[in-house]
């Protein structure tokens, strides 16, 4: 993703190899048909609703109250599944340990376990009765239906983005940097944080923000877990579809077009830390 | 014919993990406190749930798990989420390879634009992808009234829900071919047609045989999603029972009828293909690590 | 590295990819046209979009009727459902979905359909006998066993420190009943105003700690995740939980009032005259009124319309309790919506933290 961002806006250049025509246009031809076509139908639906139509129903307080929800929670499990994100990544590529492996597939998990499953699951496991809930509840501590359920269905979601952006990144640090800051004094943790840290920022910016964005629009995995309840455990995806319910198509289409705005807005800031990273690292 | 093959040796994979000296790393104990915390979190996080599928499913016996297989509804869902599959996958396996053509073999005005609107998808609600669909094939949307008078049925009917699938599962061969097609350049493909091959052969001989394990798993993990889909269909599907229902919708309606058993028995289906996908991906990685791509996730 | 062996490299060179690859997709096609092509059109087919609870009775319902139908024309007919939150099935006609008859839970669900399409006549509810109601139901209390918080009646659902489960009224008519009857409870009772309804329903919403969007959502999360005291649910929600998870872990509560629960169905004019299903759509609702489907509801605990028609155990199953219409203290449907559960309504108002 990186080396293709890093090609600047060009003129496209003479190739002989063939087929340019052909695969561009039905490539523009399918990406407007399935995704470009449908998106602009939203938003001009959305715009028929007026500025105030839209500030009125963004603003109603329990579609304010989801929306702060959705992002507060995202924001939360991103940040932690960006930790553990790192952690996983360095303990995968730098330790050996039997099973390794294994736990490397593991990783993947949850891009390849449909979400409606991974919501019973979650739900079953954290319930007041299930493994990790039942001794949870004893301490006082209940996840199911609360917003702490909604977090760890986002973490869930979240990690093999972060642990896969910052894997190969760590793979690649240069070793030599390593010895030089060992052999000049430093200590372990100094040069952990100060050399080998810095280059790893973008890669976890990144991966940050994947985890956040695919947090936000997630509605699968997080019905079975969430209370669902309005202005608590409420999350946008799901207020999107009570409101279709409702018959209030044009609350739906505005959260929708909200929500649309948060999925830019995080390319945009994948994207930018990404040249940010090409300038101050050199091309990772 | 594989003449005209020119095979390359990509950089190895990254895979030593032992034999650095000691400067350049941490002290025994706080290597294995943090394997141990990586593996902590990760059971807590990734295998206990996967195992309490399989054990709720399993919890009545063989019997009550097989059981829920014999029900026509189910095996309608399964019939119903294979057809979406069979279509939605190759529709965009066909695209991805385009897409990768065009972008990784030429350069071009705007290509960062296209990279960010291939990836778009990725990143949308599900449950947003599925009622701009409404939007456009619902009674009440877009193009409604003039499918209804000529009696064409999207919404709430297999084609909606194809197209709410594609529309998910777009980005996934796209984004696992263009690192792989660039990275792998353009020589092959120059030396091949100065040897006279035509377009189309050269993609068949000389391009394909490079990228053919990473295709293979952008099309299992689109395969994965494809299959498992909920949130888009869930809106546009409209539930009937034995003619919208997909797997993940079956599981979710099981589940809502105190049939625990057979919903995470029906779910544990979809669990074994995740796991399928997972250990597809490990050999692939593990036998042709060299010719994947080190790859941003999906 | 596990790179591969010289030998398999030459193996992957002259792997014939395309051929695999044309096979594949040649496959796959088959695949599909073979499940498109599937002769599921050859016979006619019904679809009633329902509300949450009914999913065991409809099924029943569907197959009888089918027997019948055979029997009558020979025809062969299938009747599919489709299940969910009441409101939220409505929204599936009002998009477009080619229900023939719609057997929902409230009937502001069926005039929002009448209202937004001009699939149902706005007096849809004199087409059928009874207010198009073949059955009726109400609302009971499920707790758990023993009655540990010793719930007896709706004032009980206000006090603090009770946690009671029901679904989102703006999406299920479960939770519309469940609210309407609370309000009306408090409305009717001695020296109830519009204000203390109004109070006494922002109580028993404040111990509401978890909103599904379908009833039957609530029950899963009252019965089968343990979370809530009480679950005032569907009559015959309240039986079926009796049934599944067993008598020793549940009891039902019934108040010393509640209300009449109106689960209303109507033909979908638009859908049936398009698709040539107006004849056998009729019967399948006249046959809802007929003594054996009468008898079928009554044996899934829903309250029939004739009750000399059930087996006197089922009816006998039924607690006595007095009931209340909603439409004696507001006779307008629209208003009871609109006043109640729509942007900015009585619910929005209390549920604001």
């Amino acid at each position: 993703m990186s080396k293709a961002l890093a090609v600047k806006l060009r003129l496209k250049q003479p190739s002989v190899i063939p087929g340019f025509g052909l695969t561009l246009g039905y490539t523009l031809t399918y990406l407007s048909l399935i995704v470009l076509l449908p998106l602009a139908v939203l938003l001009i639906r959305a715009s028929e609703a007026g500025l105030s139509g839209i500030l009125a129903a963004a603003t109603e307080p329990r579609v304010a109250a989801a929306l702060w929800v959705s992002f507060g929670i995202s924001l939360l499990a991103a940040l932690v599944a960006s930790l553990f994100g790192l952690l996983v990544a360095w303990v995968l590529t730098r330790y050996d340990f039997p099973g390794r492996d294994l736990v490397g597939a593991m990783v993947d998990l949850p891009i390849a376990l449909p979400t409606a499953v991974a919501g019973i699951a979650l739900a079953a496991l954290y319930a007041p009765n299930g493994w990790i809930g039942g001794p949870l509840e004893r301490l006082g501590i209940t996840v199911t239906y609360t917003p702490l359920g909604i977090f760890v269905a986002l973490v869930f979601i979240g990690l093999p983005f972060t642990v896969r952006t910052v894997e190969p990144l760590i793979a690649e640090i240069d070793r030599d940097q390593e010895e030089v800051s060992a052999t000049l004094g430093a200590s372990r943790v100094k040069t952990l944080w100060s050399v080998m840290l810095p280059p790893l920022l973008p890669a976890m910016l990144t991966g940050f923000a994947l985890a956040f964005a695919r947090a936000v629009g997630e509605y699968g995995s997080v019905i079975f877990i969430a209370g669902n309840l309005p202005y608590v455990s409420e999350i946008a995806p799901l207020l999107i579809v009570i409101k279709l319910s409702e018959f209030d198509y044009t609350g739906a289409i505005v959260i929708a077009t909200i929500m649309l705005a948060i999925s830019f807005l995080a390319l945009l800031a994948i994207n930018l830390v990404q040249a940010w990273s090409r300038r101050r690292f050199g091309d990772v | 014919m594989s003449d005209v093959s020119v095979s390359r040796v990509g950089p190895s994979l990254r895979r030593s993990g032992s034999g650095w000296r000691s400067v350049t790393t941490e002290p025994r104990a706080v290597r294995w406190i943090a394997i141990a915390c990586a593996i902590a979190f990760l059971a807590v996080f990734l295998v206990l749930p996967l195992t309490v599928v399989f054990a709720e499913a399993f919890r009545r016996g063989v019997g009550a798990y097989w059981a829920a297989f014999q029900e026509p509804d189910a095996q309608a869902a399964i019939q119903l989420t294979l057809t979406v599959a069979a279509i939605a996958v190759p529709l965009n396996l066909i695209f991805g390879v385009a897409a990768a053509w065009a972008i990784a073999k030429f350069e071009f005005r705007g290509k960062s634009l296209l990279i960010t609107l291939i990836d778009l998808p990725f990143s949308i609600s599900p449950v947003v992808s599925g009622l701009v669909y409404l939007l456009l094939f619902g009674a009440q949307g877009l193009w409604g009234t003039w499918l209804m008078e000529h009696g064409i049925k999207i919404a709430f009917a297999l084609p909606g829900i194809v197209v709410a699938t594609i529309f998910v599962t777009f980005p996934f061969v796209a984004r696992e071919l263009i690192p792989l097609m660039q990275e792998q350049g353009t020589a092959d493909e120059e030396a091949a047609l100065t040897l006279g091959a035509s377009g189309f052969r050269i993609f068949r001989t000389v391009t394909l045989p490079n990228i053919k394990w990473g295709l293979l798993y952008g099309v299992l993990l689109c395969n994965a999603r494809a299959m498992g889909e909920f949130g888009a269909v869930s809106v546009i599907s409209g539930h009937i029972r034995g003619l919208t229902n997909t797997i993940p919708l079956h599981v979710e309606i099981l589940y809502n009828e105190y049939n625990f058993v057979a919903a995470f028995a029906v779910a544990s289906l979809l669990a074994g293909l995740a796991l399928v996908t997972l250990a597809a991906k490990t050999l692939l990685e593990w036998r042709y690590g060299h010719v994947l791509a080190s790859r941003t996730p999906h | 590295m596990n790179g591969p062996s010289g030998d398999t490299r030459t193996a992957l060179r002259t792997w014939k990819v395309s051929a695999w690859l044309k096979r594949g997709l040649l496959g796959l096609t088959g695949v599909a046209v073979l499940f498109l092509a599937d002769g599921a059109w050859a016979q006619t087919h019904l679809l009633n979009v329902s509300y949450d609870p009914t999913r065991e009775l409809y099924r029943e319902i569907n197959q009888a009727f089918s027997h019948v139908w055979k029997k009558l024309t020979g025809e062969t007919v299938t009747v599919r459902a489709s299940h969910g939150g009441s409101g939220a099935q409505a929204r599936t006609v009002i998009d477009g979905i080619d229900a023939d008859v719609v057997t929902l839970g409230i009937p502001s669900d069926i005039d929002a359909i009448a209202r937004l399409t001009n699939k149902i006549p706005a007096d849809w509810r004199a087409k059928l006998p009874n207010n198009s109601l073949p059955y009726t139901s109400t609302v009971v209390f499920l707790v758990r066993k023993g009655n540990p918080k010793g719930i007896k009646d709706w004032d009980d659902l206000a006090k603090p420190g009770i946690r009671i489960i029901t679904p989102n009224p703006k999406t299920s008519a479960g939770g519309r009943w469940n609210f309407l009857a609370a309000w009306g409870y408090a409305q009717a009772k001695e020296g109830g105003t519009a204000e203390k309804a109004r109070e006494f329903v922002s109580a028993v919403y404040k111990n509401v700690p978890v909103l599904d969007t379908g009833a039957r959502g609530s029950t899963v999360t009252f019965a089968q995740r343990g979370l809530g005291d009480v679950l005032p649910t569907w009559e015959n929600e309240a039986f079926l939980v009796l049934d599944e998870f067993g008598k020793d872990k549940f009891d039902i509560v019934v108040p010393s009032v509640s209300i009449l629960a109106e689960p209303p169905v109507a033909l979908v004019e638009g859908n049936v005259s398009k698709k040539g299903t107006r004849k056998v759509a009729e019967a399948y609702l006249e046959f809802l009124y007929s003594n054996q489907a009468q008898a079928i509801f009554a044996k899934h605990r829903y309250r029939p319309l004739k009750p000399e028609a059930a087996k006197p155990e089922d009816l006998a199953l039924l607690p006595h309790l007095k009931l209340f219409m909603i439409e004696s203290i507001e006779p307008d449907w629209d208003k009871i919506q609109k006043n109640n559960f729509e942007n900015g309504g009585l619910f929005d108002q209390i549920s604001k933290r």
